[in-house]
């Protein structure tokens, strides 16, 4: 084996994001490393890159035991790594980033002629003829990440990972880059290859392994591997398990009051229709990067619509701005509630009363005897553990915050509530909670639409469920349709009898 | 209050022993005579003279709070004073070269809050710009000249007094409380701070951030034409090439000194004042004291290194992981992330 | 096309329109004893702004250069009159000295992880007060070897007189090329201004990098700080007041991107030149007031920042629209 990875544990304050997991690289293999948000893709690849040093485990490189401690020491044993977000310098030129910190020199000083030709050499493998004197900024996303993966096996040339490099390319740019990767797997590297796009693992890899919850679920060749199998390992149920019990439980759905016709944007979602009624729950399900998130953004306005428009039964509804769709009665609970959600060195109460103070205008100040009885009120409904009302946000563990983030929104009673994985990293008590507020507000007739990783969850929840892939919207189940096993079918396969393509 | 007095507590301690430290080399510095009905003594002296930086240190703090800056504002102090020196010189009334003044100081923030908020230019490059041109725009005003008038109204604002003390103090007192109050009275103290802190969080909750941020640089700019009227008022002409000269550094180390963070966020208004005036204690107390005033500047340059390094986010990251391994005496300390690496969780 | 070196045609094709302009009303002013006189006059901006260049690039502002020249007058004045030195060991101890206090500058503004400005802003109180201590008055300088560096010019034709000081701003501004151009640092000093993450992970010694920078900035200034007393004849602690300003201008006029990562030293050159056009020319006008050079300086600022602006929109729009 090139790479043998045994009993990596890696552990944080709280989570065990890495427990116990083997894996091993062969040289000349592409090997997927697959799993949803907190299975310990990251972790592992910081681990291998010398970001993170690992609790316990080890890791041996042709038979040598290493320990990097930095990505810079990582390189030099030869596992070099490329991000989604090309991690070179768009300011400098190509041969700048390819040659960098390895430029020839000539009296000390950098000698730029043969800077270029080595660097016009370098990419001539790799089947690139383009202009090196030129920004890395001005060419396209594909050009620069076989830049990067040139750099990276320049300097490294025994492992080399591939963090969801091809996520902002388009179908003929991803062709491109894999045909790079194929060669270097025949040249004998091992290759890492982390992606959301199953098409892709399938096209590319000869092996998978699946992690769930920092455990190793599973390693095995990729062909002959189904969609389904994949898609359960990843989301980690068995298929008839959960009932579909929805909440709002209606026999027929309701009457939309919202319609979203044609909506899209082009490079985050394919435009689609949506409506949704009032107190009914719709679950958008998918896997990581499929657009449910980019769907819920398009709908509050974060990113302006390109295509369709919304409206309600009075007429058109504005959507240019998150201001807009709050006026039109809209609220969204973003998935990452760091840099999104919370403002940190507020205090619990001023960040539940926020929204509703933004919605009030600066010269109406809630009174301070309101602002307390509601954060009390949602400190005690969400049982959110803190030590009063006034402790800044930021030291509360991320479920509180979530529960605090959400608090905002029931405060300012939305008829349409957005919810972006709004149980992620709550516990159980807690999240049983969150569920029954849902289907108390959807009682009241509130509309929500609900983003969740969690089949079971999804189940139980939606009155109908919207499952997308690769960036459109590609089924819908509703009634007695909505069952885990659908679901997950829908995931894998998006053509599910029954199941209405948009 | 207690918050507000605990918040403003190592400024008023520092202020003190201050003061004590001057009273040692001058033993005289604390006292007040009453003469003609007015407070005579070094004290009055330094809140009368410390007005100018006060009043900057006002909009300042407000600014620093939404993690901007404003270097333009010794430069609108320029342009302000010129624009009501002028205005008294052509024939004009006090009230209306006072409005000009301040119409000028509001039309200047409002050019940098367009370019930061509408633009998207960074504050520090954005207020550069004002700061390089400003002063040749009040030299136009006033031809390269000092440019002086004789209207009592006018310079009473700057040398006169009401009810026994200099009017510089009451503008500065006065204005701080009314913008405090406006603060903490309204919601505007909450969502320049929200704003401050977390601007991509805010905008998602409804705060308008962009028309806040171009109200805090208006009102900075307001803040300056007062200064920039106390300092004409007080020498009966404008002077374009010397008016406001480097004050916008003192006000931004007065806000600092006050505690503000300059990474935005939670503000005092009173302790950037108090900061104010410790510079001013400063300034009055190494005259008073016989030292050289050449001493003034190593003072000062001394004082912010140690703010600095106080307020430090990785000095003060290392402090706290200090006294937590200390707490948790037997255990490894966890390998606590730092506010510059990424949190442990899978990238979407 | 290459979007980057757009800024430095600008700033050219600015100033070939300013010298034409000029000319159409003054063919005087296109003459050798003006061109040496710009050069001669604005030696110590000059390098002083190539100093200035570098902490840009990578990313950062030096506010304290201004203090540093009148310092470092200062102490050349105080240390000729009261020592019985030689000027050039004075030279090298200054140099030294200056040096050292920028690589402080960079120290703290790496470790203390604060912005820069308000790091530096410090460091100008301190080198401002420092020079105040060492005399308030006017020192005049008499050693004879300032004689001799005050006298040392070339005569081109046409009368103009290329001086000693011209000569070393423009030794310096092909020393500054270099080392961004061509030296490993410089391609540091860029990464860190394109981004810091990136640049550690590509490998960048960013505290090393940091310290550099600034140590070369106070060199720089303390060198400006000798060109500036042999212009002047003395030393002056309030002298040079604001140059950091101008320095930053003539550094932005002349296509750098003030937040960091994109620009040529030659342009701040060029920045430099435009602006002691600017008035030279209101010196031949005579009618013009000077304030019209702040102004006009204030507006260049401002048309190179909305440009670079506009074109960073630009190439970023291109991108996502290839990339979808």
């Amino acid at each position: 084996m090139l790479l043998s990875i045994r009993s990596l544990t890696k552990v944080f304050p709280g989570t065990r994001a890495l427990d116990d997991v083997d894996l091993d690289i062969a040289a000349g293999e592409v090997h997927a490393l697959l799993g949803e948000n907190g299975a310990g893709k990251s972790t592992l690849i910081k681990c291998l890159t010398g970001a993170y040093r690992r609790d316990a485990g080890t890791i041996t490189l042709e038979g040598a035991a290493i320990d990097p401690r930095s990505t810079r020491e990582a390189q030099e044993l030869g596992i070099g790594t490329v991000y989604q977000e090309v991690n070179l310098l768009p300011n400098l030129t190509v041969a700048q980033n390819l040659m960098f910190g390895r430029e020839p020199r000539r009296f000390g000083m950098i000698d730029p002629r043969a800077t270029r030709v080595q660097a016009r050499e370098t990419l001539a493998r790799y089947g690139l003829t383009i202009d090196v004197d030129r920004d890395l900024g001005s060419f396209s996303v594909a050009i620069q990440q076989i830049v990067a993966i040139a750099r990276a096996v320049e300097i490294s040339g025994k492992v080399l990972i591939l963090d969801e490099p091809t996520a902002s390319l388009d179908a003929a740019e991803v062709a491109m880059v894999f045909d790079v990767v194929r060669s270097l797997r025949d040249r004998g590297m091992g290759i890492v290859f982390v992606s959301h796009f199953l098409d892709q693992v399938f096209d590319l890899t000869d092996r998978v392994t699946i992690l769930r919850n920092g455990r190793k679920i599973v390693t095995t060749p990729t062909k002959g591997l189904s969609r389904m199998t994949l898609v359960e390992h990843m989301l980690g149920r068995a298929l008839d398990e959960a009932t579909h019990a929805p909440a709002g439980a209606a026999a027929s759905a309701p009457e939309p009051v919202l319609y979203f016709d044609g909506t899209g944007r082009a490079g985050a979602i394919a435009p689609f229709d949506l409506s949704i009624g009032a107190g009914e729950v719709v679950g958008l399900a998918g896997l990581l990067g499929s657009g449910r998130t980019e769907t819920a953004e398009l709908l509050f306005g974060v990113r302006p619509l390109q295509t369709g428009s919304a409206r309600d039964t009075q007429g058109p509804l504005d959507l240019r701005s998150p201001r807009a769709a709050i006026r039109a009665g809209f609220g969204f609970a973003p998935e990452d509630r760091k840099t999104d959600g919370i403002v940190a060195d507020l205090t619990i109460r001023e960040n539940i009363i926020l929204g509703l103070q933004a919605r009030r205008g600066w010269a109406r100040p809630m009174p301070r005897a309101q602002q307390n009885r509601l954060a009390d009120d949602y400190i005690r409904r969400l049982d959110i553990r803190t030590s009063g009302r006034e402790q800044p946000i930021g030291q509360l563990s991320g479920g509180n915050q979530q529960k605090a983030v959400l608090a905002r929104w029931l405060a300012m009673n939305p008829r349409f509530l957005i919810l972006d994985e709004p149980t992620r990293g709550i516990d159980v008590g807690a999240h049983a909670e969150i569920l029954r507020l849902i289907a108390e507000l959807t009682r009241q007739g509130m509309a929500v639409l609900i983003i969740s990783s969690e089949i079971d969850e999804m189940v139980a929840v939606a009155d109908r469920v919207i499952v997308l892939r690769d960036r459109a919207h590609v089924a819908e189940l509703t009634g007695d349709q909505v069952s885990g096993d659908a679901i997950m079918r829908a995931i894998a396969e998006g053509d599910l009898p029954g199941g209405v393509a948009a | 209050m207690s918050g507000t007095l605990q918040r403003i507590a190592p400024q008023l301690i520092a202020l003190a022993a201050l003061v004590a430290l001057v009273s040692v080399f001058y033993p005289a510095f604390l006292s007040v005579q009453m003469n003609d009905g007015r407070l005579v003594g070094p004290v009055i002296d330094v809140l009368k003279r410390g007005a100018p930086v006060a009043l900057l240190a006002i909009g300042m703090t407000l600014v620093i709070a939404t993690r901007g800056i404003d270097l333009s504002v010794g430069a609108i102090m320029a342009i302000c004073g010129a624009a009501a020196a002028w205005a008294l010189a052509s024939g004009w009334g006090t009230g209306a070269a006072l409005a000009l003044a301040l119409a000028a100081g509001a039309g200047a923030g409002l050019w940098n809050g367009l370019l930061i908020a509408g633009f998207g230019i960074q504050p520090f490059v954005a207020t550069l710009i004002l700061m390089t041109m400003g002063r040749g725009v009040a030299q136009l005003i006033t031809e390269g000249r000092i440019l002086t008038f004789t209207d009592p109204g006018f310079s009473w604002l700057g040398s006169g007094t009401a009810l026994g003390l200099p009017v510089p103090v009451w503008l500065w007192l006065l204005a701080g409380l009314f913008v405090a109050a406006l603060m903490r009275r309204t919601a505007l103290g909450l969502l320049i701070e929200a704003v401050g802190i977390n601007r991509r969080a805010s905008a998602l909750a409804g705060v308008n951030a962009t028309v806040l941020l171009v109200a805090v640089y208006v009102a900075s700019g307001l803040c300056a034409a007062l200064a920039g009227i106390v300092e004409t008022a007080d020498i009966r002409g404008a002077d374009a090439n010397n008016a406001g000269l480097w004050l916008e550094l003192d006000a931004i180390l007065a806000v600092v000194i006050g505690g503000n963070s300059l990474l935005g966020g939670r503000f005092s208004i009173a302790a950037s004042i108090l900061g104010a005036l410790i510079i001013q204690t400063i300034t009055t107390g190494i005259l008073l004291a016989g030292f050289p005033s050449e001493y003034n500047l190593v003072i000062k340059a001394g004082l912010v290194l140690v703010i600095l390094i106080l307020q430090s986010p990785r000095i003060s990251a290392e402090w706290r992981l200090m006294r937590d391994s200390r707490r948790v005496q037997p255990k490894p300390a966890p390998a606590k992330a730092t506010p510059t690496r990424p949190a442990p969780e899978d990238r979407t | 096309m290459n979007t980057r070196a757009l800024p430095l045609y600008a700033t050219i094709v600015i100033f070939l329109l300013a010298c034409a302009l000029a000319w159409t009303q003054f063919p005087n002013i296109l003459s050798t004893r003006v061109f040496g006189n710009l050069l001669t006059d604005n030696a110590y901006l000059g390098i002083v702004a190539v100093g200035m260049t570098l902490v840009i690039l990578s990313g950062g502002i030096d506010l304290s250069v201004g203090a540093v020249i009148a310092f470092s007058g200062v102490f050349i004045a105080v240390m000729l009159r009261d020592t019985g030195l030689h000027p050039l060991p004075v030279f090298a101890l200054l140099l030294l000295l200056t040096g050292a206090f920028g690589a402080g500058m960079g120290f703290l503004i790496d470790r203390l992880a604060m912005p820069a400005f308000i790091v530096t802003l410090a460091g100008m109180f301190l080198a401002r007060g420092a020079a105040y201590m060492l005399s308030i008055p006017s020192v005049p300088i008499t050693h004879p070897f300032y004689q001799t560096l005050q006298g040392a010019y070339v005569l081109m034709p046409g009368k103009g007189r290329l001086t000693l000081i011209g000569v070393l701003m423009v030794a310096v501004v092909g020393l500054g090329m270099a080392l961004a151009h061509r030296t490993r640092f410089g391609t540091s000093v860029y990464a860190l201004g394109g981004g810091e993450q990136t640049a550690r992970l590509m490998g960048v010694n960013q505290g090393r990098t940091t310290v550099l920078v600034y140590a070369f900035s106070g060199l720089m200034a303390g060198l400006s700080g000798i060109v500036f007393s042999v212009y002047t004849g003395s030393g002056y602690a309030l002298a040079a007041v604001g140059t950091e300003l101008t320095a930053i201008a003539a550094v932005v006029i002349g296509g750098t991107l003030l937040s960091g990562g994109a620009g040529y030293v030659f342009g701040t050159l060029v920045g430099v030149m435009t602006m002691g056009l600017i008035q030279t020319y209101l010196v031949f006008d005579g009618s013009l007031s000077s304030w019209w050079t702040k102004i006009v300086i204030g507006l260049l600022l401002l048309a190179f920042i909305l440009l670079q602006k506009g074109l960073l929109r630009l190439s970023r729009g291109r991108l996502a629209g290839g990339g979808a």
